[in-house]
């Protein structure tokens, strides 16, 4: 057997092997020094993620490896960086929440490598056994962190509810899969769009399946159940990152499965991706005003965001692809910014969640106030702010694509969720100040600035992303 | 020079505008919180901050703004200076045969419709800016006294100016547009005098019902404007001028009706005349404005405003005389105005009231002679009338200022001994009004009463027989006033010993207006209404061809002549019998008929069926709209039914998040099996 | 003929067995029923001529995760009765949603249409099983064809070890360890000191 002397091609899968590598390697410098060397595994950590980053930049073409189960093409490593620009600012956010004695959890970042490596491969896969094997690296590592703070009810509870409930949807995606595997006879998703050229009704049931376990993922309506609770036990840090970097990489599967596998029966699963990005849209909106904890109502545009991300993959062309790029890119960094808000939530006594703690904060922290301000009408989709543009984008394809209905819908809902990001702008401005926060450590500043400003002037110079997900988009058809 | 004589007063409005906003500012200083104080003589400013709130109610105590003098001086000299420039104008346009046009800017340019703003300085319009200006420079100083003790003086300058400007805007336009600009204006400066006394309901009320009746006069106004566009496509004079003798036997098809054009034109323009000028059913506004100042009934409700109507009838005469249908509504409307307002000042108390009633009969009057076609004889008596008219209002001010602001006759009596000088220039006026020999207002009223006897419209006659009565009814009743307030026993002693002269800035233009009444017809007889006219107004009137009233009125009989005199005569008489010699049979009558009585009294009770016909069912509509139509419908399906049914679902979205796994998990269960059931039948047939 | 009796045989009772996982109310029975189904899935596999996973089935599901199961269902002592007393409430909407999907399957399954080149593109990897034996071919495909996923599992089976001990290891204190490195360390020198006691003086003393 030549084939097994054979070396496989590996250039391709440098990135994730170094992930991989590097946090064997900082596991076992964890291991050794004990948990007093937090700090240094989350330096590395970063500086591992941001090396991924760069070597990812340096591929270029379109390289597949492992026949065809992996690629890597200018889609991929468009939402590769995203993924580890949003998995490394995730670890600089949860340096303070990791300072704390009783915390000092090593595996943190280790596992959010991890959960990162798993996200590329799930983002380069290419056929449904790499997709399943990605996701469950992914979503296993983030079972774990969710209940990372173990001694906290809330935590464990999000933790324990994240898993069963994940692992229903592994179920549910395996089953659709050996449907899929079971009508077309083969795995790859080039075979599958081959095979299934004909549709057929067990197909669309195998279909139904697998959506159903990507739509967990992206926590779209009504796989989304999970999420206010989740985000809400969670500790902050790693509900900023489930909000940011797994929602790109889902996302990513989603597309790259719909795109690549199922183009001949794109009616069939339009029609889902309509419905459930309408229900998420609306869900997203009406239950987010009903929300007094800030991290819940952040679940709620998280399902409402993805609920306007699908809309672009519902028009299902390079358009709608290049829109659900722009959109999701745009969404990590408000995300993020948010999230640095959140945990700056933090007064003599502990952190805090209610919105009503924020009452008066432009008076008392007024920079904080305004970036806040400027990514709250981003997400409502202010005009000239980023949040606007990637709207624009979304339902611009959608138009095209003749979804009218689809895209009116979107607006109207985008319109309830207006009032709740507006809401929290008013409390912040007119209401009577509640007691100051403690100051905010530089790295949340840092963080906030650059997200803040990215929003705010997002408008002045949007050709580089634009652009690159335009390519990245036509690297799919 | 005529743009000197037009902007000479805006820049006296704007000098009076500035020390009145400084004043404002003076006197509250802490009124906005924002603002800071630029220090306007700081500590002054806050004693009169401490005065007003102590006195908020009268005003009287308030110290004036400073510069105030220098407001009214202003102003006055502006209007002085304005006014030897018109009569310069009057001599040279009008003697001197020269006419004059200047444009002054490009206004809009759209399409079509092309508005320039220009200067139309031709004879009828120096008619008018002699008219304006002397009235309005002779009142700014009579205010100077009148208004002596009140602190807003500069905004009460600065809004006389203004509306000076307005109307000497309108008289000089070139197009119907800029007639409308001014007319508009005037309008806006009238709602702002009559309510000057803004703390005062009364004043407010009368100010606004001035500007709502003479919304349904602009009404009708601005769609004449619209509907000269549609037929000719300009608005400015010349063209439309140009353009009217081939409008003739034109129609409008509307409906199911077709319309004579130039008749609905007429019609829908005089509508604006109407109202501006208190005609027959839409009158109701002006014995209301009353309660502005006297000075202002004076300037803009007897010599100038109300005028405007008849101003514009002339302008537009080469439409009219191609109307005829028209010009009977003209004849009938001013007949019966003349009429009618006669009957109700005959038993009036109030002694504004009684010569704002005389305004609108002899407003009437104008429109008769308007209508018959003699256009230049409306003209003779609206300037014979604007001296006459403003010298009995600014007498009235006089008695009012004297009675300390009594203005009910029936209070009144025995002046005459104490206010002689007044006495005597009222006398003058009343003179003038009733037509007495060789007065002005005998030449123009006669002149009048004649067109209409030889008037060829077959309204013309009832024109005739109403200004006739009405000749009898304005004798009776303007000695009625002058016997009740100056002759017999005084009836409140207290106001009668303290009666006194007023200020010699007030008297002055009683004199001069009293010149005015007795000179102003003789000499301008012959060009008004006698053998000058035609080279006199030239083309800025418009005679049809077979429109010979004005040469026909000439050769009257001699008991049409003397009709007039004998009725002036008559009134007299009977007035005399009534108040002077036997006091006692007025109330005698008055108990005899009293419905007729109250019927008069109550002005045929035009206000209450107003009230009854419009006001109740416009309130009405309102109401409804506003609580049912707006509150209910519009924001319970709008804004707030929206809103409400929001956090209903949301409320019910927030109660499926029950915290329990298994009905998260039964939740996506499901949703997959809706899924596929969708698809088994969505895709049934394949 | 004896091979498809076994077939069915070996496939009701696993049906009926797994049916009793979730059906039996003693849940010690439901993970013995667990095991039984193991077994059987095990023949169903040896039928198939797949004897390298049938032996994996048992050694690692039975033999090693089952008996686990075991162990944990023993020593936690879960109120099963307790946790199922809601079930009535949800069992007919449940079973309904269930029937209908179980419905709509079968017309599925029912309407079973393998494409043309399916049957040969599943068999056609796997080499003679009389040329080479079931592990072999296995081995041969998973360490070469298949490596990325083998490694990609083993990576998956990290995090779940990582995980495990991150949400379960705590470090007490006060908790006496053996450490043998220590133990080793030790020298005659470092812990033996030797006292000259004198007579009549007692040890007080000397000793502190």
């Amino acid at each position: 057997m030549n084939q097994a002397l054979q070396f496989p091609a590996l250039q391709a899968l440098y990135p994730e092997i170094l992930l991989v590598v590097g946090a064997m390697a900082l596991l076992m410098l964890g291991v050794f020094r004990g948990d007093r060397s937090t700090g240094a595994v989350n330096g590395f950590a970063v500086l591992l993620l941001v090396a991924a980053g760069i070597l990812v930049c340096l591929q270029d073409g379109t390289a597949s490896a492992f026949h065809g189960s992996f690629v890597s093409d200018p889609f991929a490593r468009f939402l590769k960086v995203v993924a580890l620009i949003g998995s490394a600012v995730t670890i600089v956010l949860a340096t303070e929440f990791l300072s704390a004695p009783h915390r000092q959890r090593y595996e943190f970042a280790i596992l959010i490598m991890l959960a990162t490596a798993g996200m590329m491969v799930l983002i380069s896969a290419t056929d449904l056994i790499a997709l399943y094997l990605g996701l469950e690296l992914m979503s296993l590592s983030l079972y774990v962190i969710a209940a990372l703070d173990r001694d906290s009810l809330r935590s464990t509870e999000a933790g324990l509810k994240y898993f069963v409930l994940g692992a229903l949807s592994s179920g549910m995606l395996l089953y659709g899969s050996s449907l899929v595997y079971g009508f077309t006879g083969t795995v790859e998703f080039a075979g599958i769009a081959k095979a299934a050229q004909n549709g057929g009704l067990g197909l669309t049931f195998g279909l139904v399946f697998l959506f159903a376990g990507l739509c967990f993922k992206v926590s779209a309506v009504p796989f989304h159940m999970w999420t206010p609770d989740v985000y809400e036990g969670a500790p902050t840090p790693v509900t900023a990152f489930f909000a940011s970097a797994p929602k790109v990489a889902a996302m990513s599967v989603f597309v790259r499965a719909s795109m690549t596998a199922f183009p001949g029966i794109a009616e069939q699963w339009q029609q889902i991706i309509v419905f459930v990005s309408i229900a998420s849209m609306v869900l997203g909106g009406f239950a987010g005003i009903g929300q007094t904890n800030i991290k819940r109502l952040m679940a709620y545009s998280s399902i409402g965001n993805m609920g306007y991300a699908l809309i672009g993959l519902a028009a299902g062309s390079p358009d709608g692809v290049q829109s659900v790029l722009i959109y999701v890119s745009l969404y990590v960094a408000m995300t993020l910014g948010m999230f640095a808000c959140i945990i700056a939530m933090r007064r003599a006594d502990g952190p805090v969640e209610k919105i009503a703690d924020l009452a008066g904060l432009a008076r008392t922290k007024p920079a904080m106030a305004f970036f806040l301000a400027m990514l709250l009408f981003s997400l409502a989709g202010v005009p000239p702010l980023a949040g606007f543009f990637g709207k624009f984008y979304v339902f611009l394809a959608a138009m095209k694509a003749g979804l009218y209905t689809l895209a009116i819908l979107g607006v109207l809902a985008s319109v309830v969720a207006a009032y709740y990001y507006l809401a929290i702008v008013k409390i912040m401005y007119f209401d009577e100040p509640a007691t100051p926060f403690e100051p905010m450590r530089g790295e949340l500043k840092t963080v906030l600035a650059v997200s803040g400003l990215f929003v705010l002037l997002f408008f002045v110079y949007p050709a580089p992303l634009v652009e690159a997900a335009a390519a990245a988009a036509k690297s799919l058809f | 020079m005529y743009q000197a004589i037009v902007f000479l007063p805006l820049l006296g409005c704007i000098l009076a505008g500035l020390i009145s906003l400084a004043g404002a500012r003076a006197r509250f200083p802490g009124g906005e919180p924002s603002e800071f104080d630029h220090g306007h003589g700081g500590h002054e400013s806050h004693a009169a901050a401490h005065d007003a709130h102590g006195h908020d109610d009268h005003g009287a105590h308030e110290p004036a703004a400073a510069g105030s003098r220098f407001a009214e001086l202003a102003t006055t000299a502006l209007l002085f200076i304005s006014m030897l420039l018109s009569w310069l104008a009057f001599v040279k346009v009008g003697l001197g045969q020269e006419e004059f046009r200047a444009p002054i800017l490009q206004f809009i340019t759209v399409g079509d419709l092309k508005v320039d703003w220009g200067l139309r300085v031709d004879t009828l319009t120096t008619v008018m800016l002699v008219v304006v200006t002397s009235i309005s420079a002779f009142v700014h100083l009579y205010s100077i006294g009148y208004m002596e003790e009140d602190p807003y003086r500069p905004r009460f300058f600065s809004y006389l100016s203004l509306f000076t400007f307005s109307m000497l805007m309108l008289v000089t336009a070139d197009s119907l547009v800029q007639l409308f600009f001014g007319w508009e204006g005037v309008g806006l400066m009238s709602y702002l005098l009559i309510g000057f006394w803004y703390h005062k309901p009364e004043a407010n009320a009368a100010a606004i019902k001035a500007f709502l009746v003479n919304r349904v006069g602009d009404f009708g106004f601005s769609l004449g404007i619209f509907a000269v566009f549609y037929l000719t496509g300009a608005v400015d004079f010349d063209t439309i001028f140009a353009q009217a003798p081939a409008l003739s036997g034109k129609t409008f098809h509307f409906l199911s009706w077709d319309l004579d054009a130039l008749t609905v034109v007429c019609l829908l323009l005089f509508m604006g005349a109407m109202g501006k000028s208190a005609q027959f059913l839409l009158h109701t506004w002006l014995p209301d404005a009353m309660e502005g100042p006297t000075p202002v009934s004076a300037l803009i409700h007897a010599a100038t405003m109300v005028t405007a109507g008849v101003f514009m009838v002339a302008r537009l005469s080469p439409l009219f005389e191609l109307a005829p249908i028209a010009q009977s509504v003209v004849i009938f409307i001013g007949a019966s105005t003349a009429l009618f307002a006669a009957t109700v000042g005959l038993v009036q108390n109030d002694i504004k009231r009684i010569v704002a009633y005389s305004t609108c009969s002899q407003l009437g009057y104008m429109f008769v002679a308007m209508g018959v076609g003699a256009y230049s004889v409306g003209m003779f008596h609206l300037f014979t009338h604007a001296f006459f008219k403003a010298l009995l209002f600014l007498g009235c001010g006089a008695v009012i200022i004297a009675m300390h602001h009594e203005q009910d006759i029936r209070r009144m009596g025995g002046l005459k001994s104490r206010i002689p000088f007044t006495y005597w220039m009222m006398f003058i006026g009343t003179l003038a009004l009733t037509g007495f020999p060789f007065t002005a207002g005998y030449f123009s009223k006669d002149a009048i009463i004649e067109a209409a006897f030889v008037g060829h419209n077959p309204m013309a006659i009832y024109g005739f027989v109403c200004t006739v009565i009405a000749a009898g009814l304005t004798s009776f009743y303007s000695w009625r006033l002058m016997f009740k307030t100056f002759h017999g026993e005084p009836h409140d002693h207290h106001h009668h010993e303290a009666a006194h002269e007023p200020h010699i800035t007030m008297l002055v233009p009683l004199g001069a207006l009293a010149t005015g009444a007795i000179l102003a017809g003789m000499p301008f007889k012959e060009l008004f209404a006698g053998h000058g006219v035609a080279e006199f107004f030239r083309g800025s009137l418009t005679f049809a061809a077979g429109n010979k009233v004005l040469e026909e009125m000439h050769h009257v009989p001699v008991w049409v002549a003397l009709t007039p005199t004998v009725m002036m005569a008559l009134g007299l008489l009977v007035a005399w019998q009534f108040y002077i010699r036997r006091p006692d049979i007025p109330a005698a009558l008055a108990r005899q008929y009293k419905p007729l009585y109250t019927f008069l009294l109550n002005k045929w009770y035009f206000d209450e069926l107003y009230d009854f016909l419009f006001v109740k069912p416009a309130m009405w509509i309102g109401r409804t709209l506003w609580k049912r139509g707006d509150g209910w419908l519009i924001d319970g399906f709008g804004p707030d039914g929206v809103s409400a049914r929001v956090l209903d679902v949301t409320r019910n979205v927030v109660r499926l998040q029950t915290g329990y796994l298994y009905h998260y998990a039964f939740a996506m269960l499901i949703g997959v099996a809706a899924f596929i059931t969708w698809f088994m039948f969505a895709s049934g047939g394949h | 003929m004896i091979a498809a009796v076994f077939f069915y045989l070996f496939a009701s009772i696993c049906v009926a067995s797994a049916f009793m996982v979730i059906a039996a109310r003693n849940p010690v029975h439901s993970v013995l029923f667990l095991i039984l189904t193991f077994v059987n899935a095990a023949g169903l596999f040896v039928l198939m001529g797949a004897e390298f996973l049938a032996m994996i089935l048992v050694v690692v599901y039975v033999g090693a995760v089952a008996v686990l199961f075991l162990f944990v269902v023993m020593m936690l002592d879960v109120d099963f009765v307790e946790l199922r007393q809601g079930v009535l409430n949800y069992l007919p909407i449940g079973a309904l949603v269930g029937l209908v999907v179980l419905v709509e399957l079968l017309l599925v399954l029912g309407g079973w249409a393998i494409g043309e080149n399916v049957t040969a593109a599943i068999t056609a990897p796997i080499p003679p099983a009389a040329d080479v034996s079931n592990t072999a071919a296995l081995g041969a495909l998973l360490y070469t064809r298949y490596v990325y996923f083998f490694q990609a599992a083993g990576v998956v089976l990290l995090v779940a070890m990582i995980g495990a001990i991150v949400l379960t290891l705590r470090h007490k204190p006060y908790v006496r360890r053996q450490s043998i490195a220590e133990q080793n360390a030790r020298s005659k020198a470092s812990q033996l000191s030797v006292k000259q006691v004198r007579s009549g003086e007692g040890l007080s003393q000397g000793l502190q």
